[in-house]
């Protein structure tokens, strides 16, 4: 047959419209933006050196984690492990990071290590055991608690206080260091991984496995990937608490958790896999201790809180819903 | 990508020497899933520069030799030889670097990823393989642009349709710029149009050297495109011939085994009577612009034109799956309001649509063929909420039958199908509601000749039996031979109404392009 030179009506799309998913990274940003001010505006202090280092540093290590969690959660899995990690990884610090300079970088180094490792054994038993994400990372979670419990009983040991000092103030006398450290590590690790072929199939296979399989790509290494990543970030997150608090407790896992799960959805990743930013994430996690913090200053009881961070959690899934309500189609939000 | 030597011997001779060039051999291919053998001894001879056509009936065994050669699955037994050296194709990955590209059946799309990352996905476009965005963007387009598509490279693929998403796969493929390209029924959503330019593209690569495996129902695409077809019947490869040597009947029935004497059934006399369906001035967000048709019992009206002019908006408009959809639809002379496909489907109503995509829209993957089967009819199989397994086996054995799904048994999941078998599921599910008016979209996508003709027969058994059938097609030789009037799209709206005599492949082009249309015409609706 011939083919006529005529080509059928070009699909209209309104040009400055957002393009399709963008509320899912908009929405954090700017519902964090709110709280921020409502912040400042019931500060005593207001906007001031005093009050925003504190704030920023309370949410770096819950940060650290979820940025962690969200690599997992991207490839369609779960990490529950990762407080477990970042406790082991916080007790250890307690143990290795005081010393001479020198002793200090080993103690970090082998931090950062043991976390890697750990994500490593997570990665291993998913898809060389074939375990799911969720089930195995039960059972090494447990592991970890138990290894963080033979190095450290009870809370307590010494981390360099000079460079704990360091991280936790300002930088040019103003601006929060732990804000700094926090982007430049996500900044050296993801920004380079995510313009390769193995960072992008990260999305792809949470997104649709067996297509990015037959496309070409591995996809037990990136699952691996995601893991060892995960135990990195994980162990970031232990560091920095031990910086801020001066000392290792082998304990403080479980909330992280649970917390960097419900970040990484108000961040505006899908558990289903595919979806979602790293910056999203990180403004999750701040959303998340924005709102505790705000309570502490309205002087409501710390008791209520998990319930308001619960309804928070609740209205974040529950923005997803917003697609399928706003959507003309009913058929499209089925793909 | 055959090499700047061959690219200069091929620039001026004729293809004809290149073509007696081996590039692909495969010998004794077996591969059995379970009790199913989906292969069996299969050996077969890839030529460079032909396009090479492997036809078979539905579960023939074609994808699964196309998994074979692309690393999806292994083989049980048998060896494969590129450019006479064994080859271990032991992933997707290793089949890439050697040169074989493919356009799968059920598409190898990454719903949440962009377009551009989608058809770059495995490969980085700049140094040391990083990604480099802009190129990636930049060569995008200029594929799709080849092709003929509209979307954009920075469109999710979730968003697009499933002829666009085709395309995508079809850039995809291409992208790599493959030595043996396959295309699995890779024309099966595409329009007439598309099609045109895809086949130009072809002509082209095997003009360059490139070894082309071409999969496909449609016998016309064969005709026009291909130089050697292979045989393919129950996993074995039955023979291999030039193209043009057997007549197409003969073709046919080396496929399935036996003659279809005719593919189409005869067309009644023009149905009088009350319309069951008639719709009015039919719009919504500028997609669809005052459709108006009317359809009656006994009738199959053929909606036809270029894809993506309102076709398959217009039958979900119809079906309930669209919101803020203005105009009028009388069922049956009463006016009536479609709010949900739950409405749609009611017994009140009993309107039945089998979707475009199988695979998000008609079927539960995981589920058994019975479980999919049954679903919509579910409460008419029981009795105080309990289901009566007897009837329902009955019920299940009784549509395997009449649409001939071929399984191992209907406990089966319905993902362990061959992709023209599960369409049927989908086809049959729908049929099981004993529908009134009857919506379908593509219903033949990936349907053999042989099972064609009997759904076309069903189709014409239930219309004469008093159902009212609304069809779209992408195939013009479907509008032709079976519609009894067909309406062609243009703009969101039928620009042109053609029956009778008018109904030819000439009209419909020329209306497809809003041309000037020769003999009677009725120009759209009443
Ligand atoms: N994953 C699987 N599990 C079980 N059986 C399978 C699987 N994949 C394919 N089969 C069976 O293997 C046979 C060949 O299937 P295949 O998909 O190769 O057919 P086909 O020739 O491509 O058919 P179609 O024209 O319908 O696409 C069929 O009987 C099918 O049911
Ligand atoms: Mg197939």
């Amino acid at each position: 047959m011939v083919a006529t030179e005529i080509s059928p009506a070009r699909r209209s799309r309104p040009p400055l419209s957002l393009p399709p998913g963008a509320w899912r990274l908009a929405l954090p940003l700017v519902v964090l933006a709110v709280l921020f001010a409502v912040l400042i505006a019931i500060h005593p202090r207001g906007l001031a050196v005093a009050s925003m280092t504190p704030w920023a540093n309370q949410a770096v290590t819950l940060a650290f984690v979820a940025v962690g969690q969200f690599f997992v959660v991207v490839t369609r899995g779960l990490d529950l492990s990762i407080g477990a990690v970042l406790a082991l990884s916080n007790a250890l610090a307690s143990e290795l990071v005081s010393g001479t300079p020198v002793e200090i970088a080993v103690g970090v180094v082998a931090v950062l290590a043991v976390g890697c490792l750990c994500g490593a054994i997570n990665g291993a038993a998913v898809v060389f055991g074939r375990i799911q994400p969720i089930v195995a990372t039960l059972a090494t979670g447990a592991i970890y608690t138990g290894l963080a419990l033979i190095v450290r009983p009870t809370p307590g040991g010494d981390v360099d206080e000079a460079l704990s000092d360091m991280l936790t103030y300002e930088t040019f006398g103003f601006f929060p260091t732990s804000l700094i450290l926090l982007f430049a590590v996500v900044y050296l690790v993801w920004w380079p991984l995510s313009r390769t072929v193995l960072g992008r199939s990260l999305y792809a296979i949470g997104s649709n496995e067996s297509a990015a399989f037959m496309s070409g790509l591995n996809p037990k290494r990136a699952r691996l990937l995601a893991h060892v990543l995960a135990g990195f970030f994980a162990a970031c997150g232990g560091l920095f608490l031990a910086f801020q608090t001066l000392s290792g407790d082998a304990s403080v896992g479980f909330s992280y958790t649970l917390n960097s799960i419900a970040a990484v959805v108000i961040g505006g990743a899908s558990l289903a896999g595919g979806v979602g930013t790293v910056i999203g994430v990180i403004a999750g996690a701040y959303l998340l201790r924005t709102i505790s913090t705000i309570m502490i200053f309205t002087g409501l009881p710390p008791m209520a809180q998990p319930l308001f961070e619960g309804l928070v959690l609740l209205a974040a899934v529950s923005v997803g819903a917003i697609e399928m309500i706003t959507s003309r189609n009913k058929l499209k939000v089925l793909r | 990508m055959p090499s700047p030597d061959d690219r200069a011997a091929l620039a001026g001779r004729d293809r004809g020497l290149l073509s007696d060039v081996e590039f692909v051999a495969l010998s004794g291919i077996s591969k059995s899933y379970g009790g199913t053998t989906a292969l069996e001894s299969v050996d077969l001879r890839i030529r460079r520069a032909s396009i090479h056509a492997i036809l078979g009936e539905n579960g023939a065994g074609k994808s699964t030799l196309i998994k074979v050669l692309t690393g999806v699955v292994r083989p049980d037994a048998g060896t494969v030889t590129i450019e006479g050296a064994a080859f271990a194709v032991r992933s997707p990955a290793t089949a890439a670097a050697a040169g074989i590209a493919c356009v799968f059946q059920e598409l190898s799309l990454v719903p949440d990823l962009s377009v551009a990352d989608n058809i770059f996905l495995a490969r980085g476009t700049g140094p040391l393989g990083f990604i480099d965005r802009r190129r990636q963007q930049k060569a995008a387009e200029a594929l799709l642009r080849e092709l003929g598509s509209e979307v954009r490279p920075t469109d999710i693929v979730r968003s697009l349709t499933l002829s666009e998403a085709q395309l995508v796969e079809i850039a995809k493929a291409m992208a790599k710029r493959p030595r043996l390209l396959i295309l699995d029924e890779a024309t099966s959503a595409l329009g007439e149009q598309q099609v045109g330019r895809l086949f130009e593209i072809l002509r082209r690569l095997r003009s360059e050297g490139v070894s082309i495996l071409y999969i496909t129902h449609r016998m016309h695409e064969v005709d026009t495109l291909c130089d050697t077809c292979s045989v393919f019947r129950n996993g074995r490869h039955v023979e291999t011939f030039p193209q043009g040597e057997r007549s197409p009947d003969a073709v046919v029935e080396l496929m399935l085994g036996r003659s279809v004497s005719q593919i189409y059934p005869a067309k009644p006399a023009p149905a009088a009577g009350q319309p069951l369906l008639d719709v009015r001035d039919l719009s919504w967000d500028g997609r669809i612009d005052k459709v108006s048709f009317v359809v009656r019992p006994g009738e199959i009206y053929g909606i036809g034109g270029l894809d993506g002019h309102g076709q398959q908006e217009t039958l979900l408009a119809l079906f309930g799956v669209l919101r803020n959809v203005t105009g009028e639809v009388r069922f049956d002379g009463r006016s009536v309001h479609i709010g949900s496909p739950g409405r749609a489907k009611g017994r009140a109503l009993g309107i039945a649509l089998v979707p475009e995509d199988r695979k998000s829209e008609g079927l539960h993957l995981p589920l058994t063929i019975a479980h999919n089967l049954t679903l919509s009819v579910l409460n008419r199989l029981t009795r105080f909420g309990v289901i009566n397994g007897g009837r329902q086996r009955r019920l299940v054995d009784d549509l395997m039958r009449r649409l001939q799904i071929k399984s191992s048994s209907p406990k089966a999941p319905v993902s362990s199908l061959s992709g023209g078998n599960q369409q049927k599921v989908v086809l049959a599910k729908w049929l099981a509601c004993d529908p009134r008016l009857i919506l379908l979209c593509d219903p033949t996508r990936g349907i053999d000749v042989g099972t064609k003709a009997e759904i076309y027969a069903l189709l014409r058994r239930l219309a004469d039996e008093g159902a009212a059938i609304v069809l779209h097609t992408t195939d013009y030789d479907e509008l032709i031979g079976l519609c009894d009037r067909v309406g062609i799209f243009y703009g969101g709206t039928i620009l042109r109404e053609l029956t009778g005599d008018a109904l030819n492949e000439r009209n419909i082009l020329r209306a497809s392009f809003a041309l000037a249309t020769d003999g009677p015409t009725d120009s759209g609706g009443h």
